[in-house]
């Protein structure tokens, strides 16, 4: 108990001198390294974590009650605020979901662009990821160099959608967009400069730096049956030497068609995982590249055909009436996917990003589920931290990759 | 008159639906049709009662009774190969039957097959816990309890997560209103002025698209136009702004006036 006098005064969340000796601190939630709203209440033995309670919440903004109140365009943009590292990933994972409970074929080009956008987003959250989690274990300049490729790859978004964060780059049956002149240019560029930089600078700066070594070796490590029981997914999973990646094992968008390798990683431990996040950066500036081919192959159609669905095109709108007419009732009334349930999971840049939605034929959604993989990541926190020191839990927390966005949703 | 609301759910409805309107369904397929799902379902259906089984969109998605919840995930973990479970949660049904649909996303790595295993409880039944099986259920039946107020029995913390601890009600309720109910909008007065501070400030307003006659920050009244010159006052009256009539300090004779006070 404690008894505080003028000398010693009463802390509210440190209790001393339990009959156990060990010592309740309370981590976040307003912790810079917490990566958002994680609060973690630990109970240590002199540094050693015994016990530790990760609480979530503190961004819940009910993302799936608004679902259930919105119509299924309406709700695309707020896919944006899951995780808004790299939101494109859900914009896709939500439009791919409705498309599957309609039975959509996107057309070619916007598969195209789609496959192209994923992949972006792919490496600036990765980027995101290494910058971060290199401040956090101290590594300052890491986080300045990545910081600048990221914001490359951000002014890229920003010349597609027009927004830097929250994208919307995606819509039900297709994309909004085309490419506009002169992105594929910068895009190769740009996909230059990230794997030479990835060589030159992350690698250099990195690799086998002696205290980014000590610091990320053999800590928070995850054998394949916690990884799999506590259902951890992406690089998480790859990170404890299991070889399943969405894209690969269950194909969407093109692919099927490109030809790109997954990195694991069998150290099972945070020096494992930094090293798959960076040979996936690579993989994804492989699958750009032939993309970037790709990409003149097609027709410039860009969203699908489907009258009852999806709007015709902004010129067939002004200038045919009967398009103008399904325009104004999928605007209005919002359009109603047939009776029916689905999941469909995608490989989002932390994980497996996957969307139930039940439909009752309405045109809202009668249950939308979002299955996000920070959510699950989390819960491994309240084991994978057990054991570890005080210091280490930063370096935990930083690879395990969390975005509260999607955790508390 | 007022809008008729039902009690029982509060979800947004299609303000018009064509009378001939014909509502479509998802196909379906036979189990038979994938190899796998039936040799899967086989195992399971000589073990379990199973009340319907089909595949949609590439899944298969059977239907137990939910006594049986954990020993079909069981059977399903160690004899069919699902290593996974990515995801659960339930679907509220309470306005239509009375139920509750309690669903379960496992993962076949090897096979790549996805399952969907689906149980029906009542309101104030309870699932048993699937932590045993698998840790990732620890969260989830949690947020499960959270969102719809339904127990796993022997949960290691059976507790709400996302929600405060002290909250009343479940939010994905269908009888929850989309802003919250009235223990909503006095939780944080009460929480950082106290009960007796009601009176003084009112109620939280939780609707982001209420207009504040006061608001000097957002001047856009989207969806909530009136016609130029009406009258917004609610019948406040109008208090004119008055200004001190009495120079203080008067700059141009600064020096001087303050020679004069001396």
């Amino acid at each position: 108990m404690q008894q505080p006098n003028r000398l010693s005064p009463f802390f509210e969340n440190l209790n001393f001198e339990r009959e156990d000796n060990t010592m309740v601190i309370n981590f976040g939630p307003q912790h810079p390294s917490a990566h958002g709203q994680l609060r973690l209440m630990l109970e240590l033995d002199g540094e050693q974590v015994v016990k530790a309670y990760p609480d979530i919440g503190y961004l819940h903004r009910g993302i799936e009650k608004m679902a259930e109140n919105m119509t299924y365009n309406e709700f695309l943009p707020t896919t944006d605020r899951l995780d808004y590292i790299a939101s494109t990933s859900n914009n896709y994972a939500y439009a791919l979901a409705v498309e599957k409970l309609i039975g959509l074929e996107v057309p070619r080009r916007a598969q195209v662009i789609r496959t192209i956008l994923l992949e972006v987003n792919r490496v600036i959250s990765h980027l995101f990821f290494i910058a971060t989690h290199a401040l956090d274990v101290g590594a300052m300049s890491v986080f300045l160099y990545a910081f600048r490729e990221r914001e490359f790859g951000m002014d890229l978004m920003e010349d597609y959608c027009g927004a830097r964060l929250t994208h919307s780059a995606v819509r039900i049956g297709g994309v909004p967009l085309d490419i506009p002149d002169g992105w594929m240019i910068a895009l190769r560029k740009w996909c230059d400069k990230v794997d030479y930089e990835l060589k030159h600078t992350y690698n250099a700066l990195l690799e086998e730096n002696r205290i980014w070594k000590m610091r990320l070796e053999n800590v928070g490590v995850i054998s394949p049956e916690d990884a799999l029981s506590w259902g951890c997914t992406g690089p998480m999973l790859r990170g404890s030497g299991i070889a399943y990646d969405i894209r690969k094992e269950e194909p969407y968008e093109l692919y099927s068609e490109l030809d790109f390798d997954i990195p694991i990683a069998d150290t099972n431990d945070s020096y494992g995982r930094y090293r798959l996040y960076m040979a996936e950066i690579e993989e994804s500036t492989k699958i750009i590249r032939q993309l970037i081919l790709k990409y003149d192959e097609t027709e410039p159609q860009l969203m699908a055909h489907a009258p009852q669905y999806i709007s015709a095109p902004k010129e067939e709108i002004m200038t045919q009436n009967y398009a103008l007419m399904q325009h104004f009732v999928l605007v209005t009334q919002g359009m109603r996917p047939p009776k029916g349930e689905v999941y469909v999971p995608t490989e989002s840049p932390k994980g497996e990003l996957g969307f139930y939605i039940k439909s009752e034929g309405e045109p809202y959604a009668y249950r939308l589920k979002c299955r996000a993989p920070s959510f699950f990541h989390t819960g491994l926190l309240q084991e994978l931290l057990v054991g570890s020191y005080i210091a280490d839990v930063v370096t935990i927390i930083g690879s395990t990759n969390i975005v509260f966005g999607e955790v508390d949703r | 008159m007022r809008k008729y609301v039902p009690k029982d759910s509060v979800q947004a409805k299609a303000y018009y639906t064509d009378r001939f309107h014909v509502v479509p369904s998802v196909p379906t397929q036979d189990v038979s049709r994938d190899e796998i799902f039936s040799k899967h379902l086989e195992i399971l259906s000589s073990k379990v009662e199973i009340k319907s089984a089909y595949i949609q969109i590439g899944q298969m998605r059977v239907e137990i009774n939910h006594q049986d919840n954990y020993r079909a995930i069981e059977i399903l973990k160690n004899e069919c190969g699902y290593e996974m479970m990515s995801d659960m949660s339930a679907v509220d049904y309470l306005a239509k039957d009375g139920t509750f649909e309690v669903f379960y996303q496992l993962l076949n790595l090897k096979e790549r097959k996805r399952v969907r295993v689906v149980c029906r409880i009542e309101q104030g039944l309870a699932v048993e816990s699937i932590v045993p099986l698998y840790k990732s259920a620890n969260f989830a039946e949690r947020e499960m309890f959270d969102m719809f107020g339904i127990v796993a029995n022997n949960h290691p913390f059976m507790k709400r997560i996302l929600m405060p601890d002290d909250w009343e009600g479940h939010p994905l309720l269908k009888s929850y209103p989309l802003h919250g109910d009235e223990f909503a909008s006095w939780y944080e007065v009460d929480k950082i002025f106290g009960k007796e501070a009601r009176d003084a400030i009112g109620p939280e307003n939780r609707d982001p698209a209420r207009i504040d006659r006061y608001d000097t920050k957002r001047f856009s009244r989207v969806g909530r136009e009136v016609p130029f010159g009406a009258d917004i006052s609610d019948g406040e009256p109008e208090t004119p702004i008055e200004y001190s009539t009495t120079f203080l300090v008067d700059y141009n004779a600064s020096q001087t006036q303050l020679e004069d006070r001396k």
